[in-house]
């Protein structure tokens, strides 16, 4: 392929690898920070790098939304839009609950932390400590 | 926020057309974007509007917890009921066609009640957890 | 997009979660944006509605009942870090293999959906190629999604009730 060729190869990939960043992004924010509340941002940011994923590769240029008019004959493919539609109503479901079960966690321990409640635990339960 | 004259206004000026939007977003689902989730989510948001401006103990009395709560599993029984009618008229589970003579019709009432069966649930559901999490948080004032 | 991963970098760095919370709604906003250049239009509003709406509301919900800043981090975070960006270059070197950007031989446009499209004015007669889909041909998925936001709920209801007055929560 010649060079021209292969940019134009590069930058097709370009959502591809903005894709990507959300999620390593949304995956660091998840592991690496102890608020709960932030992990469950953190979360739901990969959630949509993963819509991003499915989106993208359905897309056609030149196409158009997948609504059936006498006007148009490319249209972009509408099974991953169903795919996702679902995904994301289910994402806020869970978030529903995520949050929920945070705002339980703080009337119990009194603090939203990973790292103050794990203490917490740990000093409550004196023989089953965690190493 | 019950004491700010512009906001209350602004918020009855635009809470029925946020209404009337979450409708046409429902019923014009097979024409253009929209459907059921859409639908139901506007409507929550509309009644959520509300609270937030005029105070989630007003809000309650104009929608009440037990129409929440039974609009919650509503839906979903709506939607298994059309799935019922589809076995009890002859077909398989959930099979449109056989709800009408012309099947073509069949399949647009068949999509037609499995969206407000959807619709109903989501806004039920969004509305019944926005209302638990204001209760625990304010309290009656 | 690039307007998103600004975003989603200040979300992480930022200590104050209002604005986290803040952040991720205009987040969602940017993300229906590039849906709707994607022809995904369905999908966009139904991001916008839920994800910049509703996904707000229930954060700024939760976090005026659980008020508080994030503290600061104890350690430096190298090893999510390094985990983090492997995990990344893996995805990079699986997207090399992945077709082009708008391919039009690309597999996913070849076994279900042509038959989708083209059947849909006699079976079906929904303009809207997603409604169709969604509630029709994948109609059984659209019970279990409903069932599942019905469960949400009812699991929410069971965390979140308060007995009488004579118990403690």
């Amino acid at each position: 392929m010649t060079g021209l060729e292969k940019a134009m190869a590069l930058g097709g990939h370009f959502t591809y690898f903005i894709t990507i960043f959300l999620m390593i992004a949304g995956l660091f924010i998840v592991i690496a920070r102890g608020n709960l509340i932030k992990k469950l941002v953190g979360l739901g940011i990969f959630q949509t790098s993963v819509y991003l994923l499915y989106i993208a590769p359905a897309k056609l240029v030149g196409g158009t939304a997948p609504i059936l008019s006498d006007a148009f004959t490319v249209y972009s493919n509408p099974l991953p839009h169903v795919l996702i539609l679902t995904a994301i109503v289910v994402g806020v479901a869970t978030l529903a609950l995520g949050l929920a079960l945070v705002v339980r966690i703080r009337e119990a321990y009194d603090s939203i932390e990973e790292d103050e409640i794990l203490d917490l635990d740990a000093a409550a339960q004196p023989g089953v400590q965690e190493p | 926020m019950r004491n700010d004259l512009v906001l209350r206004v602004i918020a009855k000026l635009l809470i029925p057309f946020i209404l009337l939007f979450a409708l046409y977003v429902q019923f014009h689902g097979d024409f253009g974007p929209g459907g059921g989730f859409q639908a139901g989510v506007i409507l929550a948001v509309a009644v959520i509007f509300y609270a937030l401006i005029y105070g989630h103990v007003d809000a309650r009395k104009v929608v009440p917890e037990p129409l929440v709560e039974s609009m919650m599993a509503l839906g979903v029984l709506i939607y298994a009921g059309v799935g019922v009618a589809g076995l009890l008229l002859g077909g398989n589970y959930l099979d449109y066609f056989v709800l009408d003579p012309n099947p073509v019709q069949g399949q647009h009432r068949g999509i037609f009640w499995v969206e407000v069966g959807v619709a109903t649930t989501v806004s039920g559901v969004m509305l019944k957890v926005f209302y638990m999490f204001a209760r625990r948080g304010g309290g009656d004032e | 997009m690039v307007l998103m991963v600004v975003t989603v970098w200040v979300i992480a760095r930022s200590r104050n979660l209002f604005g986290v919370v803040i952040l991720s709604g205009i987040y969602s906003f940017l993300m229906a944006t590039v849906l709707v250049a994607m022809d995904a239009v369905d999908v966009a509003m139904t991001e916008a509605s839920v994800g910049a709406g509703i996904s707000t509301v229930l954060f700024l919900g939760a976090l005026y009942l659980c008020k508080g800043e994030e503290a600061r981090p104890m350690h430096k975070p190298w090893l999510p870090l390094g985990v983090s960006i492997a995990v990344g270059g893996l995805l990079v070197y699986g997207t090399l293999g992945l077709p082009e950007f708008s391919d039009p031989n690309a597999p996913i446009h070849q076994h279900v959906v042509p038959r989708y499209l083209n059947e849909m004015k006699k079976e079906v007669d929904v303009p809207n190629v997603v409604t169709a889909v969604l509630a029709s041909y994948r109609g059984y998925d659209t019970l279990g999604e409903t069932t599942v936001v019905f469960t949400a709920g009812a699991g929410v209801i069971a965390l979140l009730r308060r007995r009488r007055k004579n118990r403690k929560p």
